[in-house]
């Protein structure tokens, strides 16, 4: 299973952090720490893979940003890497051509999507197509809420109750 | 503080203005600027305005996730805001409730599980989503309990997107709440018969955890699995159910021949490489046994290794290791692959084919690779220079040495491997260099010799990460300074002005080398013109008697004489030659008058050094030269009288320093102590005011116990072998103050019965962690140690003693680890798959179990009789177990029925009851099918 799932930009920027496995606040900031350090000095052409505390963490470099994915000894690092680029696959069909600025913003919405292919730390959906649709059936949701919230009539309404 | 007002709400800043706002703060303002957004965060989330609190919510979410801010103050918000109806809320809420959320610390959890419930049984396919993938990542104890009843409803959902996630979520339920599996169980082996590619995968990603766990209960699906291998052609499922074979398959032979074939075949068609990973793993972990079948495996391996994708060459690189365990040929064959990525660009590459290739090493190839790995290692960066050290050195010393035969040539080679440039593994070497000396007593002349190139290197005394090295080789050097071939040069050496390089505490060993050297040599010196100064082969003689004594111990413990006694000749042959002759030209009096100068010239300035260590151990040798000047400069002039006088002082000084550095140290194992049983009358916790008339005795006969002492060495000097008495009699070992000492007060020593089982008197230099250790497994290695050294008798060259102390190597690894849960996961799995059948035999014992599963493997499988057969023999495990979970069970109740009292639970609890006995029900019927597995026969 998949322990935790890291994005950091090449300078070492934090992008996103995902846990599967119980770590404290402490023992993520130094988990980013080590890991970060180990894999952004890392060149190109080199493998994807580092051994680290046990585990091995799977990384792979897209544009500016590093995916990494932590599991356990005996698993399939080759699987893991095709699971990084589905995950990346569909967040460039979702933004359209995605861009480090993209997850910057839209934070909420990398999670979104992740929670659509990953639950538990195991793959949940193989289809690209159907995460698309799920998440904008979602987004279609979250719009129509927004609309009606985002009146100041409502808001007046809201304030003055 | 003013309250959340309209304005809040129509002048907040969104979550855009944060990021904005933190991506443009000058550096090192970023924490002021999100402390300042944190307040406002603070005011915001109070607001009643759903909205407001929703984005006040999210914007901490972002600064909890990306620049690690604590949240767990705004547990209760999220609460509060996952009740939202709007499905935007019901996301941002959530959201921030799975990423901050601590399944064990936060308490509010609990607040959560009446809205997961609703969530739960929404009709709104997302929010039921939600709800999954939160309560997968935030569960507890108490959450999977009394969410369980709406999971299990999930199970057989229509929709297969909720299905699946209802699915990957009761794992972490399971894992929470092992009772859940004789509830939801059956849905879930239902759901591996779904046409859905979605279903499967999540069903079968569940079994691959589960089996990871504990594979044993797991082996009535294996027809189901075995149909998936077969049929599917989806990769990412493929890969999970290879994963649940690779841990059945050694549980049941008859199902690794079945599966072997379909594995190959489908190594052989797929062009996916994590696939055919997967498979190869698989056949070289769990099926090593089927030859064509690793042939096939290996032919990829190599496929991988001759890739260009340095991932390919990697994960190679790792299944060669892992077919190394049993089939070393297949290393063999790739040998030139696995040498030639030793030199990858890749470090990973590189350690990984380090490890491959330490993992071949044996008594007969370690030469020939550490000389392989050493001329890499001159050749790679400093890091990796030093991962190969640290390999050698660790495999070279694993489990006593047990791979070096050739002892001289691993005493010259890790001098060798000090000597590279890069070399930082210097205290690695130094202990080595110190326990081969107190282990190896045939290795002892080498070792001087290496240590005397060290010591006299001036160029390495520059390096500080030699320096322990060099401690290690000064002290060699001094203690055994009786094998050296020039005690003067070594003396020099020690005193050279280039020690000032040293640390401290390296440089006292330095100094504390050269009082032994020289002590040495004034003795030398005073026994070949006391005793009989016409005689020129005294020295000689007294040479050899030194080696003889060195050599008597073994020669009388390990009954090598033969060889040991030709060794020792060939010493003496070799030292009337050159060494003793040399010695006996540097032995005049003015050498030595020259060696004692140098010293104290060398020396003087050090009595006023800083360091302690430094300036004690200088003033003690300056004292002992003082000491001894008189008596050498009486002997210059003839005087007689006086000088006599003098000279019997000195040389009983001399004698007596001699014979306390000659001494050595006796045995203490590390785990002595805890051998020791408390003696019947001690009580530890008294107070030690008594031990103060032991401790004031102590202190009276230091001025007569030199006597004593000496009354003692003199004993042993007149003694043929003393040594050798010492060794078969358990008599007091000690000469000095410390056995009379010991005589005294016996009451707080160690008895010296504990001797009986050390192998041999030395202590280890470095032993593995103490472990309690049963004395009939102890004597039952002390045999089979013996019948080796035997064996190696009759080789060419026989390997040298290694002294071991009896404990050390019986690493009774307590593995023995809480595994509770886990437990009750497989036990009430077994209970769902085999329960229903289990009408009778619940008093079987668990040997019979044991006979009836032999009996099954032996017997040609017949019908599927076999197949019941293991069904009762794994039934009546769980007739314990279901007890323990009877128990278990009633008392969840109990908390229930003490916790909840509102009337929604009491509820819950109705509707869970109800659920259970669907579940009951559902049992009855098809419980036979996942147990009769057709394929196996």
């Amino acid at each position: 299973m998949i322990h935790f799932v890291l994005l950091i930009s090449r300078q070492g920027k934090v992008r996103l952090t995902k846990w599967y496995s119980p770590y404290s606040q402490k023992e993520r900031a130094k988990v980013l720490r080590e890991l970060s350090g180990m894999i952004l000095t890392r060149g190109p052409k080199l493998c994807n893979f580092v051994e680290w505390r046990g585990y091995k963490v799977v990384y792979k470099r897209y544009a500016s940003l590093y995916f990494c994915m932590c599991i356990n000894q005996d698993d399939n690092e080759l699987e893991i890497l095709e699971i990084i680029h589905h995950y990346v696959e569909i967040l460039d069909r979702y933004f359209g051509s995605v861009c480090e600025l993209d997850l910057i913003f839209n934070f909420h919405k990398a999670y979104y999507i992740l929670e659509e292919i990953l639950l538990a730390g195991e793959l949940q959906e193989s289809s690209k197509k159907t995460v698309a649709r799920l998440i904008g059936a979602q987004d279609s949701l979250v719009e129509d809420a927004k609309e009606q919230a985002s009146s100041i009539k409502n808001m007046i309404a809201q304030a003055t109750k | 503080m003013a309250g959340p007002s309209l304005m809040d709400s129509l002048f907040q800043r969104s979550l855009d203005d944060i990021i904005k706002g933190v991506r443009l703060c000058p550096p090192g303002t970023e924490p002021t600027f999100i402390a300042k957004s944190l307040d406002e965060i603070r005011r915001e989330v109070k607001s009643t305005d759903r909205q407001t609190k929703a984005i006040a919510l999210q914007k901490l979410t972002y600064l909890h996730s990306l620049h690690g801010v604590d949240m767990s103050w705004a547990a209760f918000q999220c609460v509060e805001l996952s009740s939202s109806s709007a499905h935007s809320h019901k996301r941002i809420a959530y959201l921030a409730a799975s990423l901050s959320f601590n399944p064990s610390t936060t308490d509010v959890i609990l607040l959560l599980t009446h809205q997961l419930r609703k969530d739960l049984s929404s009709s709104s396919v997302h929010d039921v989503s939600l709800a999954l993938s939160t309560l997968s990542s935030i569960c507890n104890p108490d959450l999977s309990r009394d969410l369980t009843p709406e999971l299990f409803t999930l199970l057989s959902s229509g929709k297969p997107f909720v299905r699946k996630k209802a699915i990957a979520a009761i794992l972490r339920v399971f894992e929470q709440y092992p009772d859940a599996v004789r509830v939801c169980f059956k849905r879930v082996v239902e759901n591996l018969e779904t046409t859905d590619v979605g279903i499967l995968s999540a069903v079968v990603g569940l079994f691959c955890e589960l089996a990871v766990k504990e594979p044993r209960s797991y082996l009535p699906l294996a027809p189901e699995f075995y149909k998936i291998l077969v049929d599917c052609r989806n990769n990412w499922i493929l890969i999970k159910v290879l994963k649940i074979f690779a841990k059945l398959a050694p549980l049941e032979p008859r199902l690794g021949k079945r599966v072997v074939e379909p594995i190959c075949e489908h190594m052989g068609r797929t062009g996916a490489k994590s696939l055919a990973f997967e498979c190869m793993m698989t056949i070289v972990s769990s099926m090593s046994e089927y030859e064509s079948a690793v042939k096939l495996a290996v032919g990829k391996v190599r496929e991988f290794l001759l890739d260009d994708d340095p991932n390919l060459k990697y994960l190679g690189l790792q299944a060669l290791t892992m077919v190394a365990q049993k089939h070393m040929w297949a290393v063999l064959e790739n040998k030139e692959l696995v040498v030639k990525a030793l030199s990858d660009v890749d470090v990973n590459i590189k350690l990984e084919a380090l490890r491959l290739v330490m993992s071949m090493v044996s008594e007969d190839n370690v030469m020939e690779i550490c000389r392989i790995l050493i001329s890499h290692a001159q050749k790679s960066d400093p890091e990796f220079c030093n991962e190969i050290l640290g390999y050698i050195l660790f495999t070279c010393s694993r489990n006593f040495y047990e791979v070096i035969c050739d002892f001289d040539w691993y005493v010259a080679f890790l001098g060798e491997m000090a000597r590279i440039p890069h070399c930082q593994k210097g205290k690695e070497i130094e202990t080595q260099l110190i326990d081969i000396g107190m282990r190896v007593k045939d290795a002892r002349l080498e070792l001087v010799d290496v240590a005397r190139s060290l010591v006299i290197d001036p160029a390495l005394l520059g390096n500080p990460f030699v320096h322990g090295v060099l401690a290690a080789a000064a002290w060699v050097s001094g203690e055994y300074v009786a094998l050296s071939r020039n005690p003067f040069e070594l003396v020099e050496a020690l005193l050279q002005p280039r020690t000032s390089l040293l640390t401290p505490s390296v440089r006292s060993v330095y100094i504390q080398s050269a009082f032994k050297a020289l002590i040495f040599c004034i003795w030398s010196y005073g026994k070949l013109n006391g005793d009989d100064a016409s005689d020129p082969s005294a020295l000689t003689e007294l040479v050899a008697k030194c080696h003889l004594e060195g050599n008597s111990e073994t020669v009388a413990c390990e009954s090598l004489s033969d060889t040991e006694v030709d060794n020792a000749n060939m010493v003496i042959a070799g030292g009337q030659m050159s060494s003793a002759s040399s010695r006996k030209y540097h032995l005049t009096k003015e050498s030595l008058e020259g060696l004692v100068n140098l010293v104290g010239t060398n020396l003087g300035p050090l009595a006023g050094s800083d360091e302690v260590e430094i300036q004690e151990r200088a003033s003690n040798v300056l004292g002992f030269i003082e000491l001894m000047k008189p008596e050498l400069y009486g002997h210059l002039g003839h005087t007689e009288g006086n000088g006599m006088k003098g000279k019997l002082e000195a040389s009983e000084v001399v004698k007596l320093m001699f014979d306390v550095f000659s001494e050595e140290l006796g045995p203490v194992s590390l785990s002595a102590q805890e051998k020791v049983p408390l003696p019947d009358g001690l009580v530890l916790k008294e107070n030690l005011s008594d031990l103060e008339a032991i401790c004031s005795d102590v202190k009276f006969p230091l001025s007569t116990s030199f006597s004593l002492v000496h009354s003692q060495i003199m004993e042993k000097d007149t003694a043929s072998s003393p040594e050798c008495k010492e060794e078969s009699g358990p008599s007091t070992e000690s000469t000095s103050l410390l056995a009379e000492h010991r005589k005294r007060h016996g009451l707080y020593y160690l008895p010296s019965e504990n001797k009986g089982t050390t192998f041999n008197d030395f202590p280890p230099a470095h032993e593995p962690k103490d472990k309690t250790i049963d004395e009939a497994e102890d004597l039952a290695k002390l045999t089979e140690e013996s019948l080796i050294i035997k064996k190696k008798q009759n080789q060419v060259k026989p390997r040298p003693v290694v002294v071991k102390l009896d404990d050390g190597e019986g690493l009774n690894v307590a593995v023995e680890k809480s595994k509770v849960k886990t437990d009750l996961i497989s036990g009430a799995v077994r209970e769902v798959l085999l329960g229903n059948e289990a009408t009778t035999s619940s008093s079987r014992s668990k040997s019979s179990n044991k006979s009836s599963k032999r009996r099954e493997v032996d017997r040609i499988p017949e019908s599927g009789n076999d197949i019941v057969n293991t069904a009762i023999s794994e039934r009546s495990n769980v007739g314990s177990g279901r007890r323990k979970h009877q128990t278990h069970l009633s008392s969840g109740k109990e908390k229930e029925q003490h916790d909840h009292k509102g009337k929604q639970k009491r509820d819950s609890r109705h509707h869970k009851h109800k659920s259970r006995q669907r579940a009951d029900g559902a049992m009855n019927i098809p419980v036979q099918s996942p147990v009769i597995p057709d394929f196996l026969l």
